[in-house]
């Protein structure tokens, strides 16, 4: 048994070593996807390109625009004579967003109790301007949305009145609330799924697309011994993937590893064998590489979707998230996040790893009872 | 050994009885009825798609039959598919070692599967190597290896462990002839040490090597016999028919019920006649006026032909 395991590992490890491609991208695909999220991919939302409509000219619409400009919310590149021609500019997609200030903004002005503390409301009180937002992007909006409420102590000459707020929120973790931050350890995720799944889903098939398969099957070799020999030398690519998203994420993007090491590898290898085993399942149903190759995107989406990778847990309806539990990453997503960003033990997370663990187990049992020794 | 005990005929290497085998609506292999003799080379001869390899699919446990029974070396195949492939072993029609590894550890491999381990191994190992001639390439890559190397190869790793019963698959379809005499030079050598073989092949002097064989057509079993029985006993007279205009004359001929075939080689046409005719030569003089008849000794072909009744030759 362990020297057949071990002639089949051996086995595996020569012919990845051998295959410079998939080696490159073992290093590659990380790297790649880090570097996009860190860098690429924000959704804090700055630089909006922005026009104007000033039909008042006056100090304060100036000032106005100089205060919303120091606030890197929005850029304003464009100046347009009427509302048509700002409408138009949208559609255009030539500015995302367009202020139009009235004619009659200096009046709107001081009868703002915003700008005039001590201006009760009246009916004379109407919002100072209008934005007009390309509301497609709705991220695009929502960041104008927040500026609705904007103080405009700055342009009265007061220095900034602290409003009393109703709540105060200490952010725990993350103060500085980087994106980055999060998205780093559910990089693990989404880069182990991606590659750990596709290894081994090519793996059955590809001996059976190279015709080494009836040569295989006609020796003693034992089914589980095929698919262990399969797993266990990507177990160790899995564990290089993790160590370079780690220490490039430490080192580039400065995201603290707050917990053990010892709870992020016990994690890691739990995450890393489930997929694995996922893919071996896939590797037993697929008859191409191709079929494997989009049995893999078809679970890769969703768990880069639902994982709570990009989108908030909590906020999917209750049917989306039957789907994401149903998905390793989601477990390892809770679990990693919470060693790597809360320094949580992964005793505290025992059920994410029990489930990983059971999933994994009755992967094995039901890829080898699917493999048969048998042609056609 | 308990052998003599499981086995009710030890002088038996295979024996199968009404194989059958269904893909669909196809009948790959129709109710073979075999008895390959230990210690020999036994032939499947038969066109493409005939049913060779899936007979010998079935014969290894490969394939699951869909109806029929086979006991290999003295053990009822099924269901023990799995204690017999330690004791037998099977080279596939296309090379089924990997690219990507290179002779020495292909046959590391194979013997690290079939737990040859340690020294003995070691030694199995550099003995083939020698045996086969590849101790100069050792290193290379399996893949960037000739036809010829690649089926020396094969036939290292399927007789590493020593099997009592070896299948070979159209063994010599990727190399020249040279390097196919060598080959079934080492398939004697095999059969010498007490290696039962079993080999499909579709070349006639191949087929004329071995000890008995069984040509195969459609999935039915049409002859066996040894090569000199087959001949002998085939139901039809050869006679060469030398001189011009043989392209017509064969015209002519193939027509007849009682030819079976005629086929041409360089000056003489080779014309089949069935033995049901009492007077061949009478038969075909009326056509041949100024040609010289002749009657000859039956080739391997000839029995071929006739079993097939001339359907895939001439």
């Amino acid at each position: 048994m362990w020297a057949r395991l071990l002639a089949i590992i051996t086995k595996e490890l020569k012919q990845l070593a051998r295959d410079r491609m998939t080696f490159g991208m073992i290093v590659m695909i990380p790297l790649l996807q880090l570097m996009l999220f860190g860098y690429a991919i924000n959704t804090d939302v700055r630089h909006v390109p922005a026009g104007v409509v000033d039909l008042s000219q006056s100090s304060y619409s100036r000032a106005l625009l100089q205060a919303l400009s120091a606030s890197q919310v929005v850029d304003f590149t464009h100046n347009y004579s009427s509302a048509t021609a700002a409408e138009r500019a949208i559609t255009n997609g030539e500015v995302k967003a367009v202020l139009y200030l009235p004619a009659d903004f200096g009046e709107r002005l001081v009868n703002h109790p915003a700008f005039d503390s001590h201006r009760e409301r009246s009916a004379l009180t109407r919002p100072v301007a209008q934005w007009l937002v390309d509301g497609s992007d709705t991220m695009v909006a929502a960041t104008i949305r927040a500026l609705r409420t904007m103080p405009l102590d700055e342009l009265a000459d007061r220095s900034v009145n602290a409003v009393v707020p109703t709540f105060e929120v200490v952010e725990y973790f993350n103060p500085e609330q980087r994106s980055v931050v999060n998205i780093v350890p559910g990089l693990l995720a989404v880069i182990l799924t991606m590659t750990m799944i596709m290894f081994t889903s090519a793996a059955i098939v590809r001996e059976r697309e190279h015709g080494n398969m009836e040569f295989l099957i006609a020796t003693p070799v034992k089914p589980l011994e095929l698919m262990l020999g399969k797993i266990i030398p990507y177990v160790l690519v899995g564990l290089i993937q993790v160590t370079i998203i780690l220490c490039v994420g430490h080192w580039v993007f400065a995201v603290p590893v707050r917990g053990g090491l010892d709870s992020l590898l016990l994690a890691s290898l739990l995450f890393i064998c489930a997929s694995l085993t996922l893919g071996l399942v896939i590797s037993t149903i697929a008859q191409t590489q191709l079929q494997a190759m989009q049995m893999t995107v078809f679970v890769l989406m969703p768990s880069i979707l639902l994982s709570g990778f990009m989108f908030p847990y909590e906020a999917m309806p209750s049917a989306a998230q039957w789907i994401a539990e149903a998905l390793p990453a989601t477990h390892f997503m809770r679990m990693v996040r919470g060693v790597v960003l809360r320094q949580a033990e992964v005793m505290s997370l025992g059920e994410d790893a029990l489930w990983l663990l059971g999933f994994t187990c009755i992967g094995v049992l039901i890829a080898s009872k699917r493999f048969h020794k048998r042609l056609g | 050994m308990t052998e003599a005990a499981t086995s009710p005929e030890p002088t038996v290497a295979i024996s199968a009885s009404g194989l059958t085998r269904r893909f669909g609506d196809l009948v790959a292999v129709n109710q073979l009825d075999l008895t390959v003799p230990r210690g020999t080379i036994y032939g499947f001869l038969g066109p493409n798609g005939c049913g060779k390899s899936t007979a010998i699919r079935l014969l290894t446990g490969l394939l699951e039959p869909s109806a029929g029974e086979v006991t290999v070396l003295g053990q009822l195949l099924r269901g023990h598919e799995e204690a017999l492939k330690s004791r037998i072993g099977y080279m596939t029609q296309k090379f089924s070692l990997y690219d990507n590894l290179s002779v020495l550890e292909n046959l590391r491999f194979v013997a690290a599967i079939y737990g040859v381990r340690g020294q003995k191994g070691r030694d199995r190992i550099d003995e083939l190597l020698q045996q086969y001639g590849l101790e100069h390439r050792c290193q290379q890559l399996a893949g960037t290896m000739s036809g010829g190397q690649k089926q020396r190869l094969a036939l290292a790793c399927a007789t590493l462990h020593q099997p009592e019963l070896l299948f070979l698959d159209e063994p010599t379809s990727a190399v020249d002839p040279q390097n196919r005499r060598d080959f079934w030079e080492q398939l004697f050598d095999l059969s010498a040490a007490g290696t039962t073989i079993l080999v499909s092949t579709h070349y006639m002097d191949e087929a004329e090597r071995c000890h008995r064989l069984a040509i195969m057509e459609h999935g039915f079993k049409r002859a066996d016999g040894t090569p000199r029985e087959l001949m002998q006993s085939m139901g039809a007279t050869v006679i060469e028919v030398s001189g011009d205009g043989l392209r017509q004359l064969k015209q002519q001929l193939t027509v007849q019920t009682a030819v079976i075939s005629a086929s041409q080689a360089g000056s003489r046409l080779r014309v089949l006649v069935k033995d049901e005719q009492r007077d061949p030569l009478g038969l075909l003089q009326p056509f041949c006026g100024a040609h010289q008849l002749e009657i000859v000794r039956p080739s391997l072909e000839d029995v071929f032909v006739t079993c097939t009744g001339g359907r895939h030759v001439g």
